[in-house]
């Protein structure tokens, strides 16, 4: 088990007053909120600066740990000395930072009831264990975040997805199962949506889903992975069309790809870079699908041989072309 | 470590959900007048009134969740969270303008 320098994930001296501390947690818990963050690590680090403040926050606790500070290094194997805890007294539920797992080292030492309730890895939330007012014999419901590809939601069909499932064990301790979901995407769901799964979150008096008829329901949240051509907002899509000057100039018909195969799209003459083009109902399906906004970008061709060199040249010669005249400088 | 089933059929819940305030309350897990606190303070709106009771839209389930997280994990106050919110969209919606003009 690996050693956890609680000071150091929360910034603080071997020294620091409560109120040091609790200016250290307000201040990295606002930075790594997942709600708030966009760091990618936000959670995993959110999640370890509560157990830090959990432990710094409680004389007893602190005081407990600082004993073991001469012991080995972060990082170093860990195990609780065999007169670990005597003379301490560790109060139970613990508040603030609230519903939380914890590392095993936390647990090693004070024990997986010592926290507030739990929450789960990997985004997973089991709704804070709650029992619906009424309904005693309903399992909790549960919540997850996902990440699709962008295909999912254009085209529907099934997707795996793995969720750490926090149970209790026979002897009462907190473990980790891993739980694989095979799930109909419906088509057309949006970032930020969720899809309710009845039945598939904690039945009643357990842990996990088993799927029987008083268990609580699945809550997915669904996000996507950037897409090589499409960048979604809400439900249109945007895509980058490369054009040749000439196609913008002239106008052209050029083959552009669209979430249901390519289509010939009409280049209107005296196009520039940056000229939007709808193409109605070629976004995210709905029963009014968004629209593809195709946007222009000119590229250039190379002038890398005599050809093409005497092709700029004649241009040049031939275009009374000022670009910066809008800057007020002559060429 | 289970196996995997044949494909779960769902629903995209935002888009079928009518939720009253005791269902929002459940789901949330919170007392009912945290929910209307959260509207009292525009968190949250009503999509509809129903023989005078409040309906809400399946959006209004992950606003609440997230506002009750803000308010649980940095201690701030409703007012603090409502503006947390509305700042965060604010900033969502740069973020999206800046990463379309820059490609």
């Amino acid at each position: 088990m690996e050693f956890k320098d609680y000071y150091k994930v929360m910034g603080v001296a071997r020294d620091a007053t409560e109120p040091q501390i609790k200016q250290a947690y307000r201040k990295l818990a606002r930075k790594y909120h997942p709600d708030v963050s966009k760091e990618k690590d936000a959670e995993a680090r959110f999640k370890e600066l509560g157990e830090a403040y959990e432990v710094l926050k409680s004389p007893e606790k602190r005081a407990a740990y600082d004993q073991l500070g001469r012991g080995p290094r972060p990082g170093e194997n860990f195990r609780p000395p065999p007169d670990w805890g005597s003379g301490f007294e560790f109060s139970g539920a613990g508040e603030g930072a609230g519903d939380r797992d914890y590392s095993e080292f936390f647990e090693s030492l004070f024990g997986a009831a010592a926290g507030g309730g739990r929450r789960g890895r990997h985004g997973f939330d089991p709704g804070r264990g709650f029992r619906a007012p009424g309904d005693p014999g309903r399992g909790p419901d549960h919540h997850a975040k996902v990440v699709l590809d962008l295909e999912a939601t254009l085209q529907g069909g099934s997707r795996s997805f793995t969720l750490r499932v926090p149970e209790i064990d026979a002897e009462g301790r907190l473990i980790s199962t891993e739980r694989v979901l095979n799930v109909q995407i419906p088509k057309g769901i949006l970032a930020g949506q969720t899809i309710r799964l009845a039945g598939q979150g904690a039945s009643a008096g357990q842990g996990s889903g088993t799927g029987s008829s008083t268990a609580g329901d699945l809550y997915i949240e669904v996000d996507f992975q950037p897409h090589p051509l499409y960048r979604p907002d809400g439900r249109d899509l945007y895509l980058e069309l490369p054009v040749a000057p000439w196609e913008a100039a002239l106008g052209a018909s050029v083959k552009t790809p669209t979430p249901g195969g390519a289509v010939d799209l009409k280049i209107p003459l005296g196009s520039h870079a940056g000229t939007k083009l709808r193409l109605r109902g070629r976004g995210i399906p709905a029963a009014t699908p968004g629209d593809l906004y195709v946007v222009l970008q000119i590229a250039l061709p190379p002038a890398d041989n005599e050809k093409a060199k005497a092709a700029y040249r004649a241009m040049a010669d031939a275009l009374p072309f000022n670009p910066r005249a809008q800057l007020g400088v002559t060429p | 470590m289970r196996s995997v089933q044949d494909a779960l059929t769902g629903e995209i819940f935002e888009e079928y959900a009518v939720l009253s305030v005791d269902e929002l309350s459940r789901l949330c897990a919170v007392d009912r007048t945290y929910i209307v606190e959260l509207v009292e303070e525009g968190v949250l709106s009503v999509a509809t009134v129903e023989a005078e009771q409040w309906r809400f839209t399946g959006t209004a389930l992950r606003r609440a969740r997230t506002a009750l997280r803000l308010q649980r994990d940095l201690e701030i106050n409703l007012p603090g969270v409502a503006l947390a919110l509305e700042l965060m969209e604010e900033l969502d919606a740069l973020r999206r303008e800046l990463q379309s003009m820059r490609r």
